[in-house]
């Protein structure tokens, strides 16, 4: 296999497996050889994953996990599409509310916990509130810029065909920022999954934020620690894929490179 | 010279027409002109050619017809009448990134025919789709068409909204030298059978001679108009006959002296 060939066929397979099994057996050697009483093997964690499983909270807590992200990110998309496809059309807007966007944009969500408190007691709400944070952002920029971007040859095609103001932006602007946008979407969907962990650490007591931290404090159970971990790794890539599918969709898809 | 070559080919009405018009930008708070007392009459009907040295000011020249700039000074009126904003009527085709990406085929052509009902749209679009030779290609998207399909695919679609006037900047510019021979040959053929007004900036003298009625000779900028040449050739035209060599011949000494300073 030379570095320009593309694995085809079984090859496709085998070697992801092949890494993914070297890295459980190192995983599982290492536990055994250093004979650590904390830090579980894979046999162990997969224990600890069937017994989540059969006493039905690992479904319960992935449900609120989703439920949470869910509302944050869908309220960060409605407010944030809107808000940024304005930005990107009028500069005057732009020009206003950029400076305190750029600001407050590299605030970390996690340092929004005690004032998320504050202002939203304990709860759903405080959650659901950081993960809009931290959805908000990366959406806003995306409307902007992929608005701002669009070729001026396409709105003048535009301008020629007759179409009013509201019309170029409809039948013109948007779709041609469509694929900056979903880009937008993809990343804020990742970040707010990062988030919905850290968030479900504090003000709630459900979620795979909160299985991990509990899973921890009582009894030390890096077992079931690390499954939670497994999981919340297998939704995350799950949530990627699904939005990567978008990307395919036909009157998108020029936008994003791909095989021809 | 001046004043017998400004005026269209005899027993044609006149459609466009440019009076003293001049062009100034504004760059940095430096005046920057551009264009310097154009008088042109572009008759109904006619294949005009602009060439000229790059950036003298012929899409400028295009986007002040097309209504996207107003010149500083002179006066443009089509059918009589000023110039005033972009126009269905007239429609500039840009190099090939100009069709929508997000449009199929049958989208782009019909873009611009959103007020037809739509049996109506349909049938001009197979009409334009047969025309520019697309057929099969209706649900392709711009990203599985060669540079001169999308290209005809954009004369497609300006052709569609029924202009009076097409404005081609450019437009083979970014296509391989043989795709070229084939475009021009269909641009000819596209303009024998719709006859409309077509104003075609190039750089490329052998396009010029081959296909317009006159070539108008824009000096560097400020661009005055150079000369106007008239190729009195019928189409099919022989590009190894003599008249056609001499007018080519004439048209590069024009561009010569355009160049000198």
């Amino acid at each position: 296999m030379n570095s320009l060939a593309k694995p085809g066929g079984w090859e496709k397979f085998f070697w992801p497996l092949l890494a993914a099994g070297l890295l459980l057996a190192v995983w599982y050697y290492s536990v055994v050889w250093t004979a650590t009483k904390v830090f579980p093997s894979p046999l162990s964690v997969e224990k600890g994953l069937a017994g989540l499983l059969h006493k039905h909270v690992l479904w319960a807590d992935i449900g609120d996990s989703l439920r949470r992200v869910a509302l944050g990110f869908g309220t960060a998309a409605v407010v944030g599409i809107p808000l940024g496809l304005t930005m990107g059309w009028y500069p005057a807007v732009n020009q206003v509310l950029n400076p305190v966007l750029q600001f407050l944009r590299p605030i970390s969500p996690i340092a929004w916990i005690p004032v998320a408190i504050v202002f939203f007691g304990v709860g759903d709400r405080p959650a659901v509130f950081l993960i809009f944070l931290s959805a908000f952002f990366p959406i806003l920029v995306a409307c902007a810029s992929g608005v701002s971007n669009v070729p001026a040859i396409f709105r003048r095609a535009g301008r020629n065909f007759g179409l009013s103001s509201a019309q170029i932006l409809t039948r013109v602007v948007f779709p041609a920022a469509v694929p900056q946008i979903l880009i937008g979407l993809r990343i804020a969907l990742g970040v707010a999954w990062l988030v919905v962990v850290a968030a479900e650490m504090i003000a709630v007591d459900s979620g795979l934020g909160y299985l991990v931290i509990d899973s921890r404090n009582s009894g030390k159970r890096y077992d079931l620690v690390v499954a939670a971990m497994l999981v919340i790794g297998l939704i995350g890539l799950v949530l990627d894929l699904g939005f990567r599918w978008l990307e395919k969709i036909r009157s998108v898809r020029w936008g994003f490179p791909h095989e021809s | 010279m001046a004043t017998e070559t400004l005026n269209p080919p005899s027993g044609l009405r006149s459609k466009l027409r440019m009076e003293h018009v001049s062009m100034v930008f504004d760059r940095d708070g430096k005046s920057m002109p551009v264009l310097d007392d154009i008088n042109l009459d572009v008759s109904d009907g006619e294949f005009l050619a602009l060439v000229g040295p790059s950036g003298c000011g012929k899409s400028t020249l295009l986007n002040l017809t097309g209504g996207f700039l107003s010149p500083t000074h002179g006066s443009i009126t089509i059918d009589g009448q000023a110039v005033h904003g972009p126009d269905p009527r007239r429609i500039l085709v840009f190099q090939e990134r100009g069709v929508f990406p997000w449009l199929t085929v049958e989208g782009n052509i019909g873009f611009g025919l959103s007020k037809l009902s739509r049996a109506e749209r349909e049938e001009r679009i197979a009409h334009y789709v047969q025309m520019v030779r697309l057929q099969g290609f209706e649900r392709t998207y711009p990203s599985d068409l060669s540079g001169g399909m999308k290209q005809r695919l954009q004369v497609a679609r300006a052709l569609a909204v029924n202009p009076d006037i097409l404005y081609l900047d450019e437009p083979f510019g970014a296509l391989d030298s043989v795709t070229r021979l084939i475009m021009r040959g269909e641009l000819l053929r596209i303009w024998q059978t719709e006859r409309r007004t077509i104003i075609f900036v190039t750089h490329d003298i052998d396009e010029a001679v081959q296909l317009a009625d006159r070539v108008v000779v824009l000096s560097s900028r400020p661009a005055k108009i150079e000369a106007i040449l008239t190729i009195d050739i019928a189409h099919p035209r022989n590009i190894s006959s003599r008249r056609y060599l001499e007018l080519r011949d004439e048209l590069l000494s024009k561009i010569g002296l355009a160049y000198t300073v």
